[in-house]
């Protein structure tokens, strides 16, 4: 068996698995908004906020991010470690990945909960 | 006359490989590539490739005809032949020895590592052991596979990580033995490959199946063991 310790999930049916339910998520995510935005072809900043003030939209939004860093974080990963021969090179990479996807990930949570 | 260009190198004299063009009379044809191999053979001595049973049995001579694997014993010229011109290189990814010859070591341990052998720790039956016909038919479609490497050595995946991911070959080989109603060791067989690259580094872009001179589906089998790790785990 091969031994990682940088991936998302320590195992790989774990991470493929994450991989498929945070795509179906974003896809999820994503259709809505579509939707959104057609429905509301004036949509100015009242209605914008109202969407937002809803704690079930929050509740989405937060998944949706939280699937996002997953996904980009399993993706890269594997990008990383295909492509990324020398270690010093791979393990910087990743962790400006890391830190850059938890970033996003605390600064979204003050947008939709901050205002 | 077919304009046959061949990838040459001899770690001995070489600095580096290089391409070396011959002109062929194929004498109108369709001869397989094999058959021109042997011609350029005639003119150059020193041309080093593999060839066995040249019937497709015992995938020595697989090798990159005009950029697609295969077999050169079973590919007519008129299947890779374009503008009259063909080009020969190794197998893609796996070291070369000399000319045409890589070193498979990579892929053979790849194939050693899923235990290609029947596992049973039940006392051995007085004869032998036996399979309803519904058992044995799950085989079909995996036994035949013959190790020319043309699946393993097409595929991203493993140019990147010979050393990580299975490959097409061996995980065809592995699930030939997961399905197997004789194999009691499918539990350890899937532990072992329950980690990030052994079988998820298949991104079913799916070049195994479409070079296999067999005819044989890896990406299929691998959909198998992943519905098999997943059953298992969840």
């Amino acid at each position: 068996m091969v031994t990682n310790i940088t991936n998302f999930g320590r195992s790989g049916l774990s991470d493929w698995l994450m991989q498929r339910i945070s795509a179906v998520i974003l896809l999820a995510y994503t259709l809505f908004m579509v939707g959104f935005f057609l429905l509301n072809p004036n949509l100015d900043y009242a209605a914008w906020s109202a969407l937002f003030q809803c704690t079930l939209m929050r509740i989405f939004s937060l998944l949706a991010l939280l699937s996002l860093a997953a996904h980009a974080w399993i993706g890269l990963w594997t990008v990383s470690t295909d492509y990324m021969k020398a270690t010093g090179v791979r393990l910087v990479f990743q962790a400006v990945v890391a830190l850059g996807l938890f970033a996003y990930v605390v600064w979204g949570v003050q947008v939709l909960w901050g205002a | 006359m077919l304009q046959v260009s061949v990838y040459r190198y001899n770690p001995e004299t070489d600095k580096a490989p290089y391409m070396q063009d011959f002109e062929i009379d194929t004498k109108g044809k369709d001869l397989m590539v094999l058959d021109v191999l042997a011609l350029v053979k005639e003119k150059d001595n020193g041309m080093a490739y593999r060839r066995s049973c040249r019937e497709g049995v015992c995938g020595s001579d697989g090798m990159n005809m005009n950029g697609k694997n295969g077999l050169a014993c079973v590919t007519p010229l008129s299947e890779v032949v374009k503008g009259g011109k063909l080009v020969l290189r190794p197998l893609p990814g796996l070291p070369v020895i000399r000319d045409l010859v890589v070193d498979m070591s990579l892929f053979y341990q790849q194939y050693e590592r899923i235990k290609p052998f029947l596992i049973n720790d039940t006392p051995a039956p007085a004869i032998e052991r036996l399979q309803t016909p519904e058992e044995r038919d799950k085989l079909d479609g995996l036994y035949e596979c013959i190790l020319c490497a043309c699946c393993s050595t097409s595929c991203p995946s493993f140019w990147w990580n010979p050393d990580k991911f299975v490959g097409p070959s061996g995980l065809l080989q592995a699930y030939r033995f997961l399905i197997d109603s004789r194999d009691t060791a499918t539990r350890e067989r899937l532990a072992d490959l329950d980690d990030p690259f052994s079988v998820f580094r298949c991104r079913g872009i799916m070049n195994c199946v479409s070079v296999c001179p067999k005819g044989l589906n890896p990406t299929r089998a691998i959909g198998h063991i992943r519905d098999m790790l997943l059953a298992n785990a969840t």
